[in-house]
């Protein structure tokens, strides 16, 4: 039999992942991904008044922090039939912008960066030669010899104490690194940088939000942050100008730093854009309305589906058309494990079949995740900035247009390289410029609206149940840093009947369907090199390029009348 | 005459901060950590060069493990001020092990946190965070094919001290809210005999958790607790009673409705559900992302986070409390509201004449209500 890996836990995400995958020769052939934590969000939800909902479901992550509020109040306000003030879409258009760009950042430095750049291989450059290859690729004003200096003896001290910390063990010195040591400099400063950027700008969310991580002025019909230029307890002129010195300096840091060094970076590393390609089906239900009508027409984003990476193709998105599987997932459907179920018909009764741990492996032919497997007409899909970012270049959208095609100009590639672990990546950053170019407009809208005395942030109509029907159901959609995310709620005499979210990571980390049809990441690895499957380096480019979110990813379900056992502590 | 009896603090050994200067942060960078942490913990000035002395050259190894988290308190770590997370990481603590920001994956990764578990056996602190499913043999977190449950029996039987951060490894949190699907626990219940402490919220405040750490070094163990295991210097004081719209409250001036002038205007939010009558933390005067703001200041009223079981003993969430400790039953709030009203509405009417002459001329007197 071919050789098994298993990478558990698969680091720099958020949760817990685990993948194995068959090697045949020094490529991959099959992979399985599975998630090993649950919670039950879902279930603890029901019987509670919606209105807490986005309270609860925020909680499914902390990383990407924020989406599940949206997502949450988007379905009850669709439920009910609310539309919200248009300070509040504007609110919380810069709330989506700002957690799009900071979570992206963090992404490519922190999380996925350390696979492309080798931090020992920094140590042997000259900060001159650094500071010359800074310059001549950006004009952020940082990169000067003396700063490079004064970083790499930062990093010399802090290897010199021998106790490398959260850098111990790693894949250093690996033949697939290739970037010049002066590169890895350069990227290495700019890990540093961005960990100090992030903190800083995230205060967009404290200012609208109260905090971050968890925001909380999230409201079913608005915005809980109150707007009055006359107020100092509210959204006034000097938050608004706090807020736009954030937002520039999202965009220099965003201009000047990360896409340089995102092309910089890529440049060393083309043969990846062969690499990693997937399942080629994509969907995004687009965001950022333009206006407060709640119609498709007003996304910025597009909503759409291209299916086998058919550019020329974009066609309608229909929530109708979403079911997940559980044919390997630990849980059961009551009318059988071959068949997908739509989220409003959704159904869990979890149920572990794994090995009993401490286990070495799973076994892959019957259930193995956590994580549900959604399809869309049946197919998998793939969803995120690439999914977003082809779509819109594939609509026309001028911006996407505008940026797709500066980065492949630059890289030198066709269209066809998007489809790819680079293509992920790359699209990643378009997505993170198109938004930093954007998000002042908001802000503008935002202050006009102030100017004119329109102050409204929430539409109190419905907020008392004893105004709603005694049924309703409703879909949320938004378009989160790693994609798609849908929640599907049932109300039934004012409290929360059902509730089911499909979130990215479900789409891009569920394992195979009923037909055996391998989910995202599972298809994405097949064919990735591995030069040494004792470190198997190629793989965590794989899979990170998609950002896994496992926390999110994993839920459960819950249909009027299931029963959930309650499980008593030891 | 003597009125002030503090000695002026010693000063910071020189060849402390010149040792931090060759790390590349600056003495006043260094000073003011320093003395934010002494005054974080509530100490007197004096014992600033003690906290200097207490994080030179002495990065304490940290384990951080992840179970039935969100990795919030994680995120929030990230935006840890003072310190920097930058500076935290590379010189205050050695993260021997942290899944979201470790570079080693897979096995390389688990042997991290094995050594350092033997070479700093009895040593190093262990921070947890989320929630430990103890149900159906532990299957509902494994990590590296092992069960939560019995990483953390191992991690935390070993450590000098543990840290639980965030409400779910503090008590359970959000997988722990009823119906508690996957039987989960706290790290104090999952590990009954290690030396916990709790810091929860949702997420942490992480100046909470980096004045922690540096307790425990300054003084070799960790700061006093009140009776759910919490650090009395973050958790030992009511939101309500060091809340900004406090005044409000004693006024009897509440946001009626979201989005009303009330509202607007920075009035109490008791009767839109807020829970800070009821919930001990620091947030009011410390606030978050750097002080930037805290939920009340943003019109949101407090969830109760720092509570143990609040998804369950604080929702629904927009319901107002039953009863604020202190004033007996529901009702009370407004007749106290109506009986403070009328009793105040002569000293406001006087504060806003002050407020009006104070501010000059330029100010129509009938702007005077929002002074407040």
């Amino acid at each position: 039999m071919a050789k098994k890996i298993v990478v558990d836990p698969i680091t720099r995400i958020e949760g817990h992942l685990r993948i194995e995958a068959q090697l045949e020769g020094n490529k991959i052939a099959k992979a399985w991904s599975s998630s090993t934590m649950f919670r039950g969000i879902e279930t603890i939800l029901k019987g509670r008044d919606p209105r807490d909902a986005h309270h609860f479901t925020q909680r499914f992550c902390g990383v990407c922090t924020t989406v599940h509020s949206i997502a949450s109040i988007r379905c009850v306000e669709d439920a009910l039939k609310i539309r919200i003030p248009d300070n509040a879409r504007l609110i919380r258009n810069l709330i989506m912008a700002s957690q799009n760009m900071q979570d992206h950042v963090i992404h490519f430095y922190h999380l996925h960066a350390l696979d492309w750049v080798d931090i020992t291989g920094a140590l042997k450059a000259d900060p001159a030669k650094t500071a010359k290859l800074a310059q001549s690729i950006s004009d952020w004003p940082k990169s000067s010899a003396t700063y490079f200096k004064g970083v790499q003896e930062r990093i010399g001290a802090f290897v010199g104490t021998g106790r490398l910390g959260p850098f111990q063990n790693a894949y250093w010195g690996h033949p697939a690194y290739k970037l010049p040591p002066e590169a890895n400099l350069m990227a290495v400063a700019h890990y540093l940088e961005a960990l100090e950027w992030q903190k800083d700008v995230i205060q967009i969310h404290a200012i609208l939000g109260s905090k971050n991580p968890h925001p909380q002025t999230f409201l079913v019909g608005g915005m809980a942050i109150p707007v009055d230029p006359n107020s100092q307890n509210a959204l006034n002129a000097d938050r608004v100008a706090q807020i736009g010195k954030l937002l520039a300096r999202c965009r220099t840091f965003v201009e000047q730093v990360y896409i340089p060094d995102l092309l910089a970076v890529a440049s060393f590393y083309k043969d990846w854009a062969g690499i990693g390609g997937g399942v080629g089906n994509f969907l995004s239900y687009g965001d950022f309305p333009m206006d407060n009508s709640g119609s498709v027409e007003s996304l910025w984003l597009p909503r759409g589906v291209i299916m086998a990476k058919d550019l020329a193709n974009v066609q309608e998105m229909d929530q109708a058309k979403v079911t997940e599987y559980v044919t390997h997932s630990w849980y059961t459907y009551s009318q059988g494990d071959e068949k997908g179920l739509h989220p409003y018909k959704g159904e869990t009764n979890q149920k572990y079949t794994g090995p009993k741990p401490p286990f070495e492996h799973l076994n892959t032919d019957e259930k193995y995740s956590w994580v549900k497997a959604p399809r869309y007409m049946d197919q998998p899909m793939e969803v995120g900035p690439l999914a977003r970012m082809v779509i819109a270049y594939a609509q026309g959208v001028p911006e996407a247009k505008k940026a797709v095609g500066y980065v492949l100009n630059k890289l030198g590639v066709g269209p066809e390289a998007l489809f790819s672990t680079l293509g992920r990546t790359a699209a990643r950053g378009i997505e993170t410029l198109l938004l930093a170019q954007k998000s002042q407009i908001w802000l503008n809208q935002l202050a006009d609206n102030m100017g004119r005395g329109t102050l409204d942030t929430f539409n109190p109509e419905r907020w008392d149940p004893a105004t709603w029907p005694k049924e309703a159901r409703g879909f949320g959609y938004h378009e989160a840093p790693r994609g798609a995310l849908g929640h599907w709620i049932n109300i039934e005499s004012g409290a929360i009947a059902n509730y089911q979210a499909v979130v990215p990571s479900t789409w891009n980390a569920g394992p195979r369907d009923a037909m055996g049809q391998a989910g995202p990441y599972e298809a994405a690895l097949a064919g990735t090199p591995i030069a040494d499957p004792e470190k198997p380096l190629e793989l965590l480019r794989t899979v990170h390029s998609f950002d896994p979110c496992l926390a999110c990813a994993v839920h459960l379900l819950d249909s009027r009348g299931t029963e959930i056992v309650k499980v008593k502590a030891l | 005459m003597k009125k002030d009896q503090t000695p002026m603090p010693e000063p910071i050994p020189e060849e402390v901060l010149e040792k931090w200067e060759a790390r590349g942060v600056s003495r006043r960078d260094f000073i003011k950590f320093c003395s934010a942490m002494t005054a974080t913990l509530a100490l007197p000035a004096a014992f600033i060069p003690k906290v200097a002395r207490a994080i030179e050259d002495n990065r304490v190894p940290v384990i951080w493990l992840e179970f039935q988290d969100c990795a919030g308190d994680t995120e929030a770590l990230l935006r840890a001020n003072q310190p920097t997370v930058a500076k935290l990481v590379l010189e205050l603590i050695s993260l021997e092990y942290h899944e979201t920001i470790m570079a080693a994956a897979g096995h390389q990764a688990e042997a991290a946190k094995k050594q350092a578990m033997e070479k700093y056996k009895g040593k190093y602190i262990a921070v947890v965070e989320g929630a430990i499913p103890a149900g159906d043999g532990g299957v509902y977190c494994t990590v590296g094919g092992k069960s939560a449950i019995d990483t953390i029996k191992q991690v935390c039987g070993n450590a000098a001290a543990t840290i639980a951060v965030g409400n779910c490894a503090t008590f359970g949190g959000i997988p722990a809210a009823a119906p508690n699907p996957t039987g989960a626990i706290s790290v104090e219940q999952a590990v009954p005999g290690a030396t916990v402490i709790n810091l929860p919220g949702c997420p942490l405040n992480t100046d909470n958790l980096t004045a922690t750490i540096v307790h425990f070094l300054t003084f070799g163990k960790l700061p006093a607790t009140d009776r759910q295991n919490r650090p009395l210097f973050a958790y030992g004081k009511r939101i309500h009673d060091n809340c900004e719209r406090r005044a409000h409250f004693d006024a009897g001036q509440y946001a009626e409705n979201f989005n009303d002038v009330g509202h607007r205007n920075g009035f109490c939010l008791y009767k839109l559900g807020c829970k800070g009558p009821e919930t001990f933390h620091n947030c009011p005067t410390i606030r978050y992302n750097e002080g930037t703001s805290w939920p009340v200041m943003a019109g949101h009223g407090c969830i109760g986070c720092a509570e143990a079981g609040f998804w369950d003993t604080m929702t629904p969430f927009y319901r107002r409390l039953p009863q604020v400790p202190g004033f007996g039953i529901e009702a009370t709030a407004d007749k106290i509201g109506i009986g403070l009203a009328a009793a105040t509405a002569v000293a406001f009417g006087a504060h806003g004449v002050v407020s009006a002459f104070r501010k000059g001329e330029t100010i129509e007197s009938d702007k005077t209500e929002k002074e407040d």
